[in-house]
């Protein structure tokens, strides 16, 4: 057991590589001087040489790559062009708004979806099914953002239920807290929910055809415990990984619900980064994020793992 | 048993009448159905997001002669007008004509999702056939892919066009280098299952080349689920240009995207709502139109994995 969840461990190393990789590759093809920029309007060649030289800009890729490895490694992530200030910071600073929406979006979505999804496949066909089945395709093509204006509009501007905007961290207390949340979450719950509807739904169908489900129908189990049971049980792998590899498209969502709910998030950080070419502020948070997708997918397939036996990798 | 009498005037012997009793006709005789309407029948997800599709391609082609002003042309006197009989969508806080601007906006979106899709696919065909058929290269082109795939597709989509400022070229290829990692493994897992085949060791056996299996036995019957993946691959790169256009960092502000428009009405969202409301409707009647025709053709083409999900 050891030894399996060691090698998955392992397995992530190379795709840490390719995303450090990709990060600095970035910076390597970014237009513009950053020695330059930093120096300012008014410096003469010979000072941009010297702060050049002082950040190693002029040293080649290899070293410069490696010597930013083990900046990253030791938590350091660079300045920012702009402020100055450190990336790693700056990050740290807005990660509580980001895990707060994506953790509220996690436990809206699993506790509607599955049970949807099972309820679908034990009336495969019903008209509940269908409208699980079409509820799904219309979550899938409603954009984040449509879908985040269309309920502020409705619960916040037109109803005044919630705040339009902002967020409140949880030390003013819990009720504005998760009052600023709660849009921002069902928003970005949308697609993910029919994401996991679906997969729900199909590993359900495959569980419930099995010989064990007959079995345990058979020998008159209640409908109830023969659904949720025997086959949720054994229909919880595939579940469980498309909870893990949503977290990706989790992400992206979270980058534009920021900014519809001007929630002061790694997103919106990216963003403004963005609008303002500040290429250390995006590396950090693209390598930070992908980091945690990774250490996700890697947390859920060693706990699965020790969950289920029969599983190995 | 029936017989046939060719003549009706002939006069049956009496055995005959005996083998032919007047039974009612086991086959019921049929209307002969029209095939489109039988394909209708039998695909209605298909033929609807089709039609779609199709009443917004016809917009975004037509968009010169459906539009009712200049989508760029300013009318400062005529700012932030709501909807009524003469500015069907209102007008900007420009003074521009919204139901124009997102008629020509949908030219952008169709274009971007069409040409990311091809773009997408081609790359990721190519990769997953690489990968796929070289035993060496696969471990080393899998991880890369899985790298690749850890990074959110938006991310990698607004990293790319923060290095290179936003065309709609650009965007194309950073929304095309986003997305063909899914492509490049649905195909890199079909060659693994198709090359086991025995057709293909049959071919292998009768000496056909490496890039003639490839090309005769092994894609064409990939193809079906290239098919399914480019679609959904449309789909979401549609999104994903309004997404990059939204935040401000996709298409440039000069060219009409929907997308744009609604980078421009988001100041205003809270009190002229329907800035961002008309290109938001377009922008999902597009998206659900591509997404039906995907699932339509999943359910056509690979009816095994469609009873399922």
């Amino acid at each position: 057991m050891g030894l399996f969840v060691l090698r998955r461990i392992l397995v992530t190393i190379p795709m840490m590589a390719v995303v450090a990789l990709f990060v600095f590759g970035l910076l390597y093809l970014a237009p513009g001087d950053p020695a330059a920029m930093i120096a300012g309007d008014q410096a003469t060649p010979a000072q941009i040489e010297n702060i050049r030289s002082s950040l190693g800009l002029d040293r080649p890729f290899v070293v410069r790559f490696v010597s930013w490895i083990i900046g990253v490694v030791h938590g350091d992530l660079g300045n920012s062009l702009f402020s100055g200030q450190s990336v790693a910071s700056m990050i740290v600073q807005r990660i509580p708004a980001t895990l707060s929406v994506m953790g509220l979006t996690l436990i809206i979505s699993i506790s509607l979806a599955v049970p949807l999804g099972v309820v679908a496949a034990s009336r495969q066909g019903s008209w509940l099914d269908r409208a699980v089945s079409a509820f799904a395709v219309l979550g899938f093509s409603l954009p984040v953002f449509v879908l985040g204006y269309i309920l502020a509009y409705v619960f916040a501007l037109q109803l005044g239920w919630f705040p339009v905007q902002g967020y409140a961290p949880s030390s003013q207390g819990f009720g504005p807290y998760i009052g600023h949340l709660l849009l921002p979450a069902v928003t970005l719950s949308g697609g993910y929910i029919a994401l996991i509807t679906r997969i729900s739904r199909s590993a359900m169908l495959d569980a419930l055809s099995q010989d064990y489900v007959r079995t345990a129908k058979a020998k008159g189990l209640p409908r109830r415990t023969v659904l949720f049971v025997h086959a949720l049980k054994n229909a919880a792998l595939p579940i469980v990984s498309i909870i893990g590899i949503g977290v990706a498209a989790l992400i992206g969502g979270a980058v534009v619900t920021e900014t519809v709910f001007g929630i002061p998030g790694l997103g919106r950080l990216v963003v403004d980064a963005l609008l303002r070419r500040d290429y250390p502020i995006i590396q950090g948070v693209v390598l930070v994020s992908s980091f945690a997708y990774i250490a996700v997918n890697l947390g859920v397939d060693i706990l699965y793992m020790l969950l289920d036996p029969r599983i190995s990798y | 048993m029936t017989v046939i009498i060719d003549d009706p005037h002939e006069i049956a012997t009496p055995a005959q009448l005996i083998v032919a009793p007047d039974l009612p006709p086991l086959i019921l005789s049929r209307r002969p159905t029209h095939p489109l309407l039988t394909f209708t029948r039998r695909n209605p997800t298909i033929v609807m997001g089709g039609l779609l599709l199709a009443v917004i391609v016809v917009i975004a082609v037509l968009a010169p002669w459906l539009s009712t002003a200049d989508p760029q042309a300013l009318a400062p006197a005529r700012r932030v007008r709501p909807p009524s009989a003469h500015d069907w969508f209102g007008t900007d806080d420009l003074g521009r004509d919204v139901y124009s601007r997102v008629i020509y906006g949908a030219r952008t979106s169709l274009i971007v999702g069409f040409a990311s899709a091809a773009a997408a696919t081609f790359l990721g065909v190519l990769v997953g056939v690489l990968s796929g058929f070289i035993r060496w290269l696969d471990p080393i082109v899998m991880r890369i892919i899985d790298g690749l795939m850890s990074i959110p597709s938006v991310l990698i989509a607004i990293a790319l066009l923060g290095v290179a400022r936003g065309s709609i070229a650009n965007v194309v290829i950073a929304i095309s280098l986003s997305e063909f990692p899914r492509v490049a493994r649905l195909v890199r897992g079909e060659v693994l299952s198709l090359r086991e085949r025995a057709y293909v060791s049959a071919a292998v056996a009768c000496g056909s080349s490496a890039t003639r299996i490839m090309t005769r036995h092994i894609l064409p019957n990939a193809l079906d689920r290239i098919i399914i993946q480019a679609t959904y691959v449309g789909a979401s790169a549609i999104v994903a240009e309004a997404v990059l256009s939204f935040l401000g960092v996709g298409t440039p502000q000069t060219i009409l995207s929907w997308g744009n428009i609604m980078a421009e009405g988001r100041a205003l969202w809270q009190v002229k709502p329907y800035i961002v409301f008309f290109p938001s409707v377009f922008l999902c009647v597009t998206v659900l139109s591509v997404n039906l025709l995907g699932d339509g053709l999943r359910d056509f083409l690979d009816p095994r994995s469609a009873k399922r999900t």
